[in-house]
């Protein structure tokens, strides 16, 4: 392909002697929409940005060529005249991107200042002209905003923007919707799309979300662990994938293997009228004498059905976290919380909350930082049996951790899983650490889990594999979840019941497949047709 | 597969040792420190074992006469004394005196030169000016250094580590006026109370140690309390929560051991700021009571006077030398417990 962009040849990325990029080879057309397709440690985001040799420590090797310069061969001086001139790199976090402390317009204005060389008054014109092409609305107004007062999606809108103030030949787009929220992904994605076609830019897309590189590219290139395994068009590789690791990322769709919770059960925990408020500061003096407050949940009834899965689904901010915290009774608040047959306030009042304790359990959605750095297996595992059952000796106690490894599948049999014992975290890997964190909860053999987003910081294959871990556990061991996600696909898998919560409040309840299947509210509609 | 794992603190050990510079520092540190605690034995007056006539003393535990030795006068024996040296090493008596024949205080009345007097081959580093041995005050004014150091470290990092964490734990408003009480106290002048207290008091090691303290534990206090602010709301924390721990269990089993790396980090330099504050007030003569050997009051003689180079040059190698051992550990932890850096 001679008319190609930007070619790629033998490209080797290593950290201090240690490669993590073996040697790969792609291209891309002017105008085309190329994805990078892997999992987290695949070196998809390493790979893009030591093109611009924007990653520290790396040492990288091959070609570049871009318009027929190689990228790798230049200097540090013209290097920087091709950053953010002919490539522009959009990142996933918007809120680190940006600089705090200088307005969006600054921000924007200095590369048309840098790149374009115009004056700071046409400078500041062009920004509002680049923020309004991002639709974002009250351009005028906005290009005197700071990034902290910037919506999620306005700050990804105005790093858009900075990328196209030079007008790039190339845009590396590195998970430019991961941080999103849901119902903004597709808008974000249609902005991308829209100015890529209006600009005749190429586009390369970091991403490990197969269904929007099914909606956004033309051509796909797959990689796993530093190697290119696959690529072609996007049609070629959905349909037909050639090699195993794309047959097994694109069927890493969590399956529904769930049994129904018998039909007149109790529930294991009701809430009625549930209501948490947090104490906020007020802005300006008024602050200075009393707090204002901010309610996260509003008046919530809800049920989780005894031995079956109650789903939990909104966005950031929707206060569904906050209603895992009540539940675990962590948080005050008002209203009736009843779990396995008992409220907080009263377990406290009869000094009977150790006990509730030992039937409640949590699996946090971060597996790093959800167990101690400084404690090992043994004793993170083990934890809960010296708290609920100081009366069991330290053999024992050992043998029951040993066994719940095995049963979570972090070890074959729990012979092996003696081994293990005396680790630490570090040595695991995520999905190692969050069935960790699920054996700590499971050891006092608790009625009701909460989880929450138990797979969201997972790779997708792992996210599969711990979901049937937890649909095992719930039937063999008849455990309740009160599952808390904002994927749609978990809900899917998991639940028996769902509620969607928006800004505090339920806005549709019912069977989950039921509610997935023909979604009432305009809200839920946007989820179900995000995921799709 | 290795089935032993190493813990995060073993592994900070490993990268610890892997810098040469700070690991020699280390250890050469801890080989003075041990030394200048036998400083009796390397630097005393008394001999350590003397035979006299078939019996055997030990002066360096029990005062003897010098009628004992065969001396005119009822009074302990002065064993610098030629005739008692004499008395003691001739024929088949012997005595065994220490490496460095003076202790902190000796003053040498049989010196043949006027004091001070340079480096000779009796005071191998010089005599001060009122004839005490140099070398004998150095290796015990070192002594003195250090274990003030080590205690006003111990003390500040435990009041720092408890005041720290009922803070960063409780937060709010123990926080909030725990924080007020810090600004209020630490804005208090330091120097001058200091030498207020001492025209009051009497001066001694203790009371330096304890005005040093109440000042000493702030700084330390918030960074602990920074990484309990940190530590408190994460999930592990939560997790241990629910799990029904008490607030002391999720304190010490949890949140303590992870705050820690500041303190550690801290620890040589806060020990050199210890010496640094010793040796200056002393050099100021606000520090410890007259009769203790202390590098400060060497210095200050130093200065007095300037043509007594040996005083100033050896006091100001001895300072150096310490100082730089602590920073080059210092450094060398602060390296070793960079989360940063993973590898082992």
């Amino acid at each position: 392909m001679s008319e190609a962009l930007l070619d790629v040849h033998d490209l080797r990325v290593a950290f201090q002697g240690q490669p993590v990029v073996h040697g790969i080879d792609f291209s891309i057309a002017p105008g085309e929409k190329l994805a990078l397709v892997g999992e987290s440690g695949s070196g998809k985001t390493v790979s893009a940005l030591s093109l611009l040799r924007l990653v520290v420590n790396a040492e990288v090797s091959g070609q570049a060529l871009l318009g027929g310069r190689d990228l790798l061969s230049l200097s540090e001086r013209e290097l920087r005249g091709v950053r953010g001139d002919e490539v522009a790199v959009i990142f996933q976090e918007p809120m680190t991107a940006l600089n705090p402390l200088y307005t969006v317009g600054n921000q924007i204005g200095e590369v048309l200042q840098l790149k374009r060389g115009l004056t700071p008054r046409q400078a500041r014109a062009g920004a509002v002209e680049l923020l309004a092409s991002t639709g974002i609305p009250e351009p005028e107004r906005r290009v005197d905003a700071f990034p902290h007062q910037l919506s999620g999606g306005q700050r990804q809108r105005a790093m858009i923007a900075m990328a196209l103030a030079s007008r790039p030949k190339l845009l590396i787009a590195d998970e430019p919707t991961t941080a999103l929220d849901v119902s903004l992904r597709g808008q974000i994605l249609e902005l991308l799309s829209d100015l890529q076609r209006q600009h005749g830019m190429a586009l390369l897309l970091i991403t490990h979300d197969l269904p929007l590189v099914r909606r956004v590219a033309d051509r796909v290139a797959v990689m796993e662990k530093g190697h290119l395994v696959e690529q072609g068009t996007v049609a070629e590789v959905f349909e037909h994938p050639r090699h195993a690791y794309t047959r097994k990322l694109l069927a890493s769709e969590p399956e529904r293997a769930v049994a129904e919770p018998a039909a007149d059960a109790a529930p294991v925990m009701r809430a009625e009228g549930l209501r948490v408020s947090y104490p906020v500061p007020m802005p300006g003096f008024k602050g200075w004498f009393r707090k204002g407050s901010f309610t996260a949940v509003q008046g919530a009834d809800l049920a989780v059905p005894a031995g079956g899965t109650l789903g939990v689904i909104g966005e950031s901010g929707s206060g569904k976290s906050t209603l895992a915290l009540a539940a675990l009774g962590l948080l005050p608040f008002e209203g009736r919380l009843e779990v396995a047959g008992s409220g907080w306030a009263e377990a406290r009042r009869d000094k009977r909350l150790r006990e509730l304790r030992q039937r409640v359990q949590v699996v946090f959605q971060d597996p790093f930082s959800s167990l101690s750095p400084r404690l090992t297996v043994e004793q993170i595992v083990g934890e809960g049996l010296s708290v609920h059952r100081p009366d069991l000796p330290a053999d024992q106690r050992r043998e029951r951790v040993a066994a719940l490894l095995a049963e979570v599948g972090l070890v074959d049999d729990p012979q092996r899983g003696a081994d293990w014992l005396q680790r630490y975290p570090h040595e695991f890997s995520g999905g190692q650490r969050q069935r960790l964190a699920i054996a700590r909860a499971l050891i006092v053999e608790p009625q009701l889990l909460v989880l929450d987003e138990p797979t969201s910081a997972l790779d997708v294959t792992v996210q599969k594999q711990v979901l049937s871990l937890l649909q095992r556990l719930q039937r063999d061991r008849g455990l309740s979840y009160l599952l808390i996600t904002h994927d749609v696909g978990v809900i899917r898998a998991m639940a028996h019941e769902v509620i969607v919560m928006k800004d505090g409040a339920i806005v549709e309840r019912g069977p989950a497949l039921d509610v997935l299947t023909a979604p009432e509210h305009p809200y839920t509609r946007l989820l179900v047709q995000a995921a799709a | 597969m290795a089935t032993a794992s190493l813990s995060p603190s073993r592994r900070a050990w490993l990268r610890f040792k892997r810098n040469r510079l700070g690991y020699w520092s280390l250890v050469l540190f801890c080989v003075l420190v041990v030394a200048s605690l036998f400083a009796e034995v390397l630097s005393n007056d008394r001999p350590l074992v003397v035979r006299y006539e078939g019996q055997t003393y030990f002066p360096i535990v029990r005062d003897y006469p010098e009628t004992v030795f065969g001396g005119d006068f009822e009074t302990p024996a002065d064993y610098l004394d030629p005739f008692i040296r004499k008395q003691i090493t001739q024929g088949d008596n012997w005595a065994l005196y220490a490496p460095n024949p003076y202790g902190s205080q000796t003053i040498n009345y049989f010196a043949e030169k006027p004091n001070p007097s340079g480096p000779s081959r009796a005071n191998w580093f010089g005599t001060d000016d009122r004839g005490r041995d140099l070398l004998a005050q150095l290796i015990y004014g070192f002594r003195v250094s250090v274990l003030f150091a080590l205690a006003l470290t111990a003390i500040g990092v435990v009041l720092g580590i408890v005041t720290g964490a009922i803070q960063g734990f409780f937060g709010g408003k123990t926080d909030l006026a725990f924080q007020r009480f810090i600004e209020i106290w630490g804005s208090m002048p330091e120097l001058y109370l200091l030498i207020i207290f001492s025209a009051v008091f009497a001066p001694s090691v203790g009371l330096l140690l304890i005005l040093l303290s109440l000042f000493g534990w702030m700084g330390l206090s918030d960074y602990v309390r920074a990484e309990f602010l940190r530590n408190r709301q994460l999930d592990y924390v939560r997790a241990a929560r629910a799990m029904g721990l008490s607030n002391a269990q999720i304190i010490w089993r949890h949140i303590l051991p992870n705050s820690l790396t500041p303190v550690v980090t801290f620890l040589p330099f806060r020990m050199s700021a210890a010496i640094l504050a010793l040796t200056s007030l002393d050099f100021l003569g606000l520090g410890v009571p007259p009769g203790t050997p202390s590098l400060g009051e060497l210095l200050s003689q130093g200065k007095n006077s300037i043509d007594a180079w040996w005083i100033s040059l050896s006091t100001f190698g001895v300072l150096v030398l310490t100082l730089l051992l602590l920073t080059f550990m210092g450094d060398a932890l602060r390296d070793a417990l960079d989360p940063r850096k993973q590898d082992v």
